[in-house]
């Protein structure tokens, strides 16, 4: 009853028509998605800050008051770049492509990666931003530092599509608690990072506890892209940190 | 064309309702159909995200049987499957996008159900088995049917799972710090997907065990 040149006009008018659909709300909606996300990335870096009642309504006020220098740093821990003063979201800092840079990083080329510099309380806190793989997909987040460059004040992670239950547990409160007063650098100087290990963190020996946090039980994998996407991104600032004396 | 039909036959009449209440129990997608089970293991860890699962998949199956019962005189049987497909498909990217923009706390907890709902057999099940034949309200009800159906199993298992697992229900504390003094340990087995299907079982069990008629003969 149906010839196949009806099946392939139906095929063909269905492409069109899904795809015109598509690709109009893609395009309609994007301003309002990436406003959105620019939203997310601040409220994620105030928080790993410890700074309270971030709403979607204030961040982008909260972010230019705390905030005090977005910094760009090259590999060698130069900084090329300190923006100051309104309009932060719009700073290179902000809008830089850390995938692009890691991956810079990981095949030896120059790089360049984002700080974010914040005053509360009188006391200036360093926030890092993270980038790594899980186990379905990306994970990020950021990491915030005494102004020691040395001691966790908070961390704050997020996915794009980790094992709900699992993996995901990576962004509860639970698993990100473990981070403050955390070193990343142990007594004589060296760059050690966090690691995220099985086993209880509570039977190792005191100076192992203090750069370790607990895995998560089924999230093995994601636990082991956290713990190298802390370790892969630190160690790019590790020449800048050392600038700082 | 089915107006004339429909004030002849009332909105919830006998045969609309079975609609609705047959996929709870005697024609349960889960239990008995077994279908979407791979959902029902990833997804059940915690109460919170089967919830969240559960509501998406109602509203995406609804949505679905609806544009294919509406299209369903027009579709050639021969490329059926992937009418079926590019509905619930771009369906899904829809309402992704639209969440994106403005709701995106919403999204960001959904963002890991995408490709899951797109893949749940449950979804085309329904559209194959029913609205390909079916008029849109029919259709609309077995929808709902169905989608609740998986949803309170689903519930069920996340329920089990997560007090068992955690110790928590939708992420707050139920298991008193006084039975982890006396040596009660949360049940890690519980969060591994394995569990899940142990679980999935023992309501099928119980269900066949008060409902002779669901035992197949051999």
């Amino acid at each position: 009853m149906y010839s196949n040149a009806y099946i392939f006009r139906y095929a063909g008018v269905m492409v069109i028509l899904v795809a015109a659909i598509l690709s109009s709300a893609a395009m309609f909606l994007k301003p309002m998605q990436e406003r959105n996300e620019a939203v997310d990335k601040m409220q994620s870096i105030l928080s790993a800050a410890g700074i309270e009642n971030v709403t979607t309504e204030n961040a982008i006020e909260l972010f230019n008051n705390y905030i005090t220098d977005m910094i760009v740093v090259d590999n060698e821990g130069n900084i090329v770049d300190d923006f100051k003063g309104d309009g932060k979201e719009n700073s290179e800092a902000f809008k830089l492509n850390l995938k692009e840079q890691l991956y810079n990083k990981s095949v030896n080329k120059d790089f360049k990666l984002p700080l974010y510099v914040l005053e509360k309380d009188g006391q200036k806190i360093n926030i890092i931003p993270l980038r790594g793989v899980g186990l379905w997909g990306p994970v990020w987040g950021n990491i915030a530092l005494k102004n020691d460059f040395n001691t966790v004040v908070g961390v704050t992670f997020s996915h794009k599509s980790e094992t709900p239950g699992l993996g995901a547990e990576i962004e509860t409160p639970a698993f990100e608690s473990q981070f403050p007063g955390k070193t990343i650098f142990n007594d004589q100087g060296e760059f050690v990072s966090i690691g995220v290990i099985k086993g209880g963190v509570s039977n190792f020996p005191l100076d192992v506890q203090r750069h370790k946090v607990d895995a998560i039980t089924g999230g093995t994998i994601t636990s082991n892209g956290v713990n190298d996407m802390i370790q892969n991104v630190l160690e790019s600032y590790v020449p800048y940190i050392q600038k700082q004396g | 064309m089915s107006t004339e039909k429909q004030e002849r036959e009332p909105l919830f009449s006998a045969k609309n309702r079975k609609l609705l209440t047959n996929p709870l129990s005697t024609d349960n997608p889960i239990t008995v159909q077994v279908l979407g089970i791979c959902s029902a293991l990833a997804v059940t860890a915690k109460l919170k995200p089967a919830f969240v699962m559960s509501l998406s998949v109602i509203a995406v199956i609804v949505f679905a049987n609806l544009i294919i019962s509406l299209l369903r005189n027009g579709i050639p049987p021969r490329i059926r499957i992937i009418v079926q497909l590019v509905v619930i498909a771009s369906l899904v990217i829809l309402v992704d996008q639209i969440l994106k923009a403005f709701v995106f706390d919403v999204s960001k907890q959904l963002s890991v159900f995408v490709g899951l709902i797109i893949t749940n057999c449950i979804i085309m099940g329904r559209l194959e088995a029913f609205a390909m034949g079916n008029k849109p309200w029919p259709s609309i009800l077995d929808g709902i049917g169905n989608g609740l159906g998986y949803a309170w199993v689903l519930i069920a298992v996340g329920f089990v799972r997560e007090l068992f697992g955690s110790g928590t229900l939708w992420g707050y504390s139920v298991i008193p710090e006084t039975f982890y003094n006396f040596g009660y340990e949360n049940n890690g087995f519980m969060i591994l997907p394995p569990m899940a299907l142990i679980i999935v079982g023992i309501i099928i069990w119980i269900q066949r065990a008060r409902n002779p008629e669901l035992v197949e003969e051999n």
